[in-house]
């Protein structure tokens, strides 16, 4: 089917009513578009970007660590429909979510790219000029359950890379492999109960949302059911909190967990791809051998950095999670997807909080 | 007539003013490079596929992943059709597949930076006649596993070469019903492991030249606890390299010059083979605790000793006369004297004590002795007194795949 085919009269009404208020297909897992705007959901216009006027832009508390790239994420559901609210795991999505995640550099006064941004978050302050845009990865919600698609920006478009792209790129002058994940790759990410083999949203759930909204004052979740676009929300209150891993004013216990979660818990959960190795990592984790306290690995290899356990209360440089965190080889830095480069910030607090951790082995 | 041609130029006209691009559906084209024809092959697969590789050698710089059950890879042979992951840039695997009913079958994975081939939860895995390599020989630097299943149910690996592995060449990880035969692993730390698994034959294999030749091992802190292997009709012998593992992996305590090492599984057995020029041993049987992964206290819920383990019928060709640990070297000198061997088998003689009399090790073999060196004690008082080794065991079932 092709892209002009998809549901015409329905387009020509929208086009009518809201001065072409722009549609948003849902092609089958067959004929998914060649090029990003096709769906309508994030496009370049002129030297800008755009999005969608019905997307809803969010942000999470931690996010997971791409190599310093700044995420552009937006949440579409069809017109009238809603998201059901969980305690612990993603929102259940209608048919006809999509998902988008926009990968992107500040460029620095020499036009490099650079690590330190400034973007506060606001989407109209995203463009082509101050910012090198990268990718845009999708999900969309199929009858079947979640697709993912990842695409490349390139000129004027973004185009469907299935297989993914290895971009050799510089930050403020170091030079590394930037990867676009192939669609499967997404899966390695997103497929958070392995057995089960399905593919879900991960920062859509209830601890990552409950925040403001991007470069605004309104709670996300609150904003969302404002709009009808969740159901069975608690009062706020009630409602769990992930903190943002970098804010100090929160214990190191809080921010080491929540940074665990949001960057390890997607396959070190009790059900994820990385259960082989017994450590789980995720917010619902509880036993602190499991969490890696005195625990042997088990096929590591040399990813074991020479060290006998996972974590070492007290001793940071004697923990294995440390040093797969502070090592940017491929065959065994952590996680083993979309890193290249080691993310000082997050390592520092790992290292804070091993460091922290009363006890031996 | 002259209506209907109106709206639908009303139509094309708020089309073109919405934006609306008219460019067709994804339509992928061709890509150019066999290596993207069989990336994209991979990516896009669908059960029944079957996925061919060409004759040569293929390069990638980052990871080939398979998500899709039903699905066959095939190449035109193990030094034909190879997948060369030198310089790697990005993955930490060669091949990384999280799928059932898989076959792969007759080519090579080289140079991977970790894992060459991993299958991780799947069920009726076939691997035949599947070559995984580092090609610059025993390095640390080499990647970890060669053929690695995890997870998985109704496994075969047959034909298999694994050669350099920085840890196991051919391992099998929490698994079930699981046979590993006709394979040959050289020049890895361990040649073929059998771990934290359920019901294995591991049989006409080659161990040769390997640190260890073949394991059998539980480790702490996982799901499953393994037991019911069988290991027989191997070629096990001069599996001398010395250890290249990274430091803190189980491997990594595994003595140069060891035969078969069992550490903390049960329902062991151990026949039909040729073991020999093993300058530790030819088969050492040893619990968690003279392993050097010993935390202070094991893990709960843990069977840290090794029980039920049956040997019989080998033929042992010579071993022991120039263990890899000093105090095995120790031990060797106060009993059989400076020109002396250790015996076939080799016991770190730590038992539950609250087991009782029931037997641990049973030995069938021929002159074979078993060394029992009581590193419980400090080595105070090693024995070779065979009275609660001659004993029998019940012999395990066979096992049989859905798919062999």
């Amino acid at each position: 089917m092709s892209v002009s085919a998809w549901r015409p009269f329905t387009l020509l009404l929208v086009c009518f009513l809201s001065a072409c208020a722009k549609e948003v297909p849902l092609p089958s897992a067959e004929t998914y578009p060649a090029q990003l705007s096709a769906w309508n959901l994030v496009w370049r216009e002129g030297e800008s970007l755009k999005v969608h006027q019905s997307a809803f832009v969010y942000d999470v508390n931690t996010p997971l660590f791409s190599d310093y790239a700044l995420k552009l994420r937006t949440l579409f559901l069809p017109g009238g429909e809603a998201a059901a609210y969980h305690d612990t795991e993603a929102f259940d999505f209608p048919v006809g979510t999509v998902i988008t995640k926009t990968f992107f550099y500040e460029r620095g006064a020499d036009g490099s790219l650079t690590r330190n941004a400034t973007w506060s978050g606001d989407a109209s302050a995203v463009n082509f000029t101050t910012h090198q845009i990268v990718e845009t990865r999708l999900l969309i919600r199929q009858a079947h359950g979640w697709d993912a698609l990842p695409y490349v920006w390139n000129g004027n478009d973004a185009e469907l890379a299935i297989t993914g792209k290895l971009i050799k790129t510089a930050l403020d002058g170091d030079e590394f492999a930037y990867l676009v994940p192939s669609r499967n790759e997404c899966a390695g990410c997103h497929v958070t109960n392995h057995t089960a083999k399905a593919l879900l949203p991960i920062g859509l759930k209830a601890r990552h949302l409950n925040r403001l909204e991007p470069a605004g004052t309104h709670n996300q979740l609150a904003l969302l059911d404002q709009r009808g676009a969740l159901t069975g929300l608690p009062e706020l209150d009630d409602v769990p909190t992930a903190v943002n891993f970098a804010d100090t004013n929160q214990p190191v216990v809080a921010r080491a967990r929540t940074y665990l979660d949001a960057n390890c818990g997607h396959c070190h959960n009790a059900q994820g791809a990385a259960d082989t190795s017994g450590l789980l990592l995720d917010a619902l984790a509880t036993d602190e051998r499991q969490m890696g306290q005195c625990k042997a690995p088990i096929a590591a290899g040399r990813g074991t950095g020479g060290r006998l356990f996972s974590v070492v209360p007290g001793q940071p440089d004697a923990s294995i999670l440390l040093w797969r965190m502070e090592t940017d080889d491929p065959a065994t830095r952590m996680p083993e997807v979309g890193r290249s480069l080691v993310h000082a910030e997050g390592a520092a607090l790992i290292r804070e909080w091993i460091d922290g951790l009363p006890g031996e082995c | 007539m002259k209506t209907m041609h109106l709206s639908l130029l009303f139509a094309v006209a708020l089309l073109t003013a919405c934006g609306q691009s008219d460019q067709e559906a994804a339509a992928p084209v061709a890509p150019a490079t066999p290596e993207d024809q069989l990336r994209l092959a991979i990516e896009s697969a669908k059960a029944g596929d079957m996925i061919t590789v060409p004759e040569g050698k293929l390069a990638f710089d980052r990871s080939l992943t398979l998500n899709a059950s039903g699905v066959t890879i095939r190449g035109a042979g193990m030094d034909k059709s190879i997948l060369s992951f030198k310089g790697q840039l990005a993955g930490a695997e060669g091949l990384l597949v999280n799928a059932s009913d898989f076959v792969i079958e007759d080519l090579a994975i080289e140079d991977s930076k970790g894992d060459a081939l991993k299958i991780n939860e799947g069920k009726n895995i076939t691997v035949r006649r599947v070559r995984t390599e580092w090609t610059n020989g025993p390095a640390t630097t080499n990647g970890a596993y060669g053929i690695y299943p995890v997870q998985t149910e109704n496994t075969l690996i047959d034909g298999a070469i694994a050669i350099g592995a920085s840890d196991a060449g051919i391992y099998v990880g929490q698994s079930k019903n699981v046979i590993v035969r006709n394979s040959t692993a050289r020049l890895n730390v361990a040649g073929i492991e059998i771990e934290n698994t359920v019901g294995a034959d591991v049989y006409n294999n080659e161990a040769t030249e390997n640190t260890g030749g073949i394991l059998v091992f539980n480790m702490p802190d996982l799901p499953i606890t393994g037991h019911s292997t069988r290991v027989y009709d191997n070629q096990i012998s001069g599996n001398n390299t010395a250890n290249f593992g990274a430091p803190g992996t189980a491997v990594a305590g595994v003595p140069a010059g060891t035969g078969i090492i069992i550490n903390a599984n049960d329902k062991v057995e151990i026949f039909n083979n040729r073991i020999g020029d093993n300058n530790t041993g030819n088969i050492l049987v040893s619990s968690a605790f003279s392993a050097q992964y010993k935390p202070k206290e094991t893990a709960p819920n843990f069977d840290p000793y090794p029980e039920n383990i049956f040997i019989y019928n080998n033929e042992m060709g010579p071993s022991g006369a120039k263990p890899d640990r000093d105090y095995l070297d120790a031990v060797r000198v106060s009993v059989f004297g400076a020109d002396g061997s250790l015996t076939d088998v080799i016991w770190d003689g730590i038992v539950n004590t609250e087991r009782g009399d029931a037997p641990v090790i049973c030995v069938q073999n021929g002159e074979s002795k078993l060394l029992n060196i009581d590193a419980g004690n400090e080595f105070k008082s090693p024995s070779t007194d065979m009275a609660k080794h001659t004993c029998e065991l019940p012999k395990l079932p066979e096992i049989v795949l859905a798919s062999s």
